[in-house]
């Protein structure tokens, strides 16, 4: 299977999971365009060029032949911002910078405990005191207002 | 022509008022950064620097932000020179000559000639930028619903065609942009569509935390892991001055990579990309020595880099005159104008004078900053490369996930950056591009309202869109590009893309 074969199929499916969700609003006519109008019209498309992707694609390179040597790192660095956006408003804008930032300096990366901690410390605090406090972004407070 | 000169006049008070002139200051150096630094790109550094100017009035906001842009595009050719890693995407083209110079021993003139040429560039498509936009605006009051929409079909149309991969894809995910576009609440009937519940969605998913989900994050999800970055070559001050042969070499490339870049800058597209192609294929075709292309031809730093600093000045001009954004970048300062408050389209110029001709003065003064930062400082912001990666990535990751939270206030952007970070990193894995993802969702509630507009006006007739000249040329122009396009397929001809030169 190439990239562009798999490549089609997502788009194909993603078009019609679209025309699918499309179902609950009003398609209108031809001439007078209701909210579904665009989005079935829009899939149908995504529809057609993933179709031809995927018979176009046969010459594209295998999908084996993709490296995905930094994989792990993908991973914990997803990982790392889930927990952002997860504990951002329930833990504060510190707390959760200072969690990132120690897991993937300390235990991602392996840097050394005076150079992580410090850039914990300096991006977590840091960067919430040119943003909030000089600069009025307001940003989220969590236990004891940290 | 004095009534230009006195707007000009009008332009450069506010440029050079001192308020204006730091943050202008502040905008170029802080994209002269955005460029060195490999992974983020203007856009990334757009999106992360806007909510710092939310405290700021628009023009000063807006000059901040255009200086960003441009200061990104002088940066990015610094480590394309000296580490053969483009800065951004626009930089690509100047890796191959660049770097072949530097590694030849004459990294500091192929620095200096490609920051004097981003300057002559940029000062002459500032002046093109500052004739074209006024003459367009005024033309683009005759714009109703069928001529935008027209307009909008073949911007996308022409950034699928210039697209460096296939255009089938370009389209594919341009369809894709634009069905992102239609989450949120339906303009014309109310309907919320496809939000699931999440009330945050109600005015459609950000441009901010798509482009730093698929530019910023993704990069950084595709880089982190790899080994070691390569060699740096540090050139010495007294090292940066071109021979006189070097100097006459890269003279009328300079010229022709200016006229490339602001004519492509102008059509909607991934403009400063897809010049820096053109320009480097033109250099090559017309060589008494092509042969020298690929091992350190100065007129394959000059062009290239003069026609990506043209471009983005030409790319503001369907921004400026018509408030359509041509690119990306531009999505993303026409968002921040909106945010602002001020409205971007063809009454701009004369309803906010000051903050128009203050951007155009702006970009002259914009310019000499750049060319002073880049040749003395040049050191600097190479030493920035010595901060290992690992420790790099998660400050901006930091600045990224600040940036799209800081916005609206909102951990859905956050998620939101998150998903499309994470559909960027698998389609650039499967050799797509993710730009047109990012104009498809800029112009898709503007292309379904004047779809709708259009049709309403007609009583449901399609004919509206070929019966009115200006919408039936804009689809006529557009015919002829998917024509093109589809004419290699037919013929079995290679068309232009197929023909630029590998790297060597």
């Amino acid at each position: 299977m190439t990239v562009d074969r798999v490549a089609g199929v997502a788009l194909v499916l993603i078009g019609l999971a679209t025309v699918w969700e499309s179902r609950a609003f009003p398609l209108g006519s031809l001439h007078h365009p209701g909210p579904a109008y665009m989005p079935v019209v829009l899939a149908g498309l995504l529809i057609v060029f993933g179709a031809a992707v995927f018979a176009m694609g046969g010459g594209a390179r295998n999908l084996r032949q993709v490296g995905w040597p930094e994989w792990r790192h993908a991973v914990a660095i997803f990982a790392a911002c889930a927990f952002a956006a997860w504990g951002l408003e329930r833990l504060g804008y510190r707390v959760t910078m200072a969690v990132v930032v120690g897991f993937l300096l300390l235990g991602l990366e392996r840097k050394g405990w005076v150079v992580g901690l410090a850039l914990t410390l300096v991006m977590a605090w840091g960067s919430f005191y040119v943003f909030d406090t000089l600069l009025r972004v307001p940003l989220p407070r969590g236990f004891f207002g940290l | 022509m004095l009534e230009t000169l006195q707007n000009l006049g009008l332009g450069f008070q506010v440029a050079l008022a001192p308020g204006v002139l730091w943050y202008g200051f502040i905008g170029c150096l802080v994209g002269t950064l955005v460029g060195v630094l490999p992974g983020v790109g203007p856009l990334a550094g757009i999106s992360l620097l806007l909510p710092v100017t939310y405290g700021l009035d628009a023009t000063s906001a807006l000059v901040m932000l255009a200086g960003i842009y441009y200061g990104a595009m002088y940066g990015g050719s610094t480590t394309s020179i000296l580490m053969r890693i483009p800065g951004e995407a626009a930089s690509v083209m100047t890796c191959i000559d660049g770097y072949a110079m530097a590694r030849k021993g004459r990294a500091g003139p192929a620095l200096t000639i490609a920051a004097v040429g981003s300057y002559v560039a940029g000062t002459v498509s500032v002046i093109a930028l500052m004739v074209l936009a006024p003459p367009l605006a005024a033309f683009a009051l005759r714009f109703g619903p069928p001529e935008y929409f027209s307009l909008l079909l073949l911007g996308l149309l022409v950034l699928a065609y210039m697209n460096s991969g296939s255009m089938l894809k370009g389209l594919a995910m341009a369809a894709l942009g634009l069905l992102l576009g239609m989450i949120g609440i339906d303009q014309m009937s109310g309907y919320f569509r496809f939000a699931y519940g999440v009330a945050e969605l109600g005015d459609g998913i950000g441009v901010v935390p798509v482009a730093v989900g698929l530019f910023g994050l993704a990069e950084i999800l595709l880089t982190a892991g790899r080994p070691d970055p390569p060699e740096v070559i540090r050139p010495r001050l007294r090292d940066l001055l071109p021979s006189r042969q070097e100097w006459r070499e890269a003279n009328m490339p300079i010229w022709r990579g200016t006229a490339i870049g602001f004519l492509i800058g102008v059509i909607p597209g991934s403009a400063h990309v897809i010049s820096t192609f053109v320009s480097y294929a033109v250099e090559r075709k017309i060589s008494k020595h092509p042969e020298e292309f690929g091992r350190g031809a100065v007129a394959g730093v000059a062009g290239p880099e003069s026609a990506n600093n043209a471009a983005t000045s030409g790319a503001f001009v369907p921004m400026l005159a018509l408030g359509v954004p041509g690119v990306p970048v531009a999505a993303l300062l026409l968002a921040a104008m909106m945010v602002h408050g001020v409205t971007p389209g063809p009454l701009l110029i004369q309803q906010d004078p000051r903050l128009f001709w203050g951007f155009i003065a702006s970009m002259y003064v914009g310019n000499v900053i750049l060319l002073i930062l880049n040749l003395p400082l040049v050191g600097l912001f190479v030493n920035l490369l010595r901060v290992p990666y690992p420790v790099m990535y998660p400050i901006i990751l930091v600045c990224s996930i600040l940036g799209v939270y800081a916005v609206n206030s909102s951990v859905v952007d956050v998620w939101i950056m998150l998903g499309t970070g994470v559909l960027g990193y698998v389609l650039r894995k499967l050799d797509f591009e993710t730009a047109p993802i990012v104009l498809g969702l800029v112009l898709a509630p503007m292309m379904e309202l004047s779809l709708r507009q259009a049709l309403a006006m007609s009583a449901g007739h399609y004919a509206i869109f070929v019966t009115r000249p200006i919408s039936v040329t804009l689809l006529t122009v557009g015919v002829v590009l998917v024509a093109l396009a589809l004419r290699p397929l037919v013929s079995r001809t290679l068309d232009w893309r197929s023909r630029l030169p590998a790297e060597s």
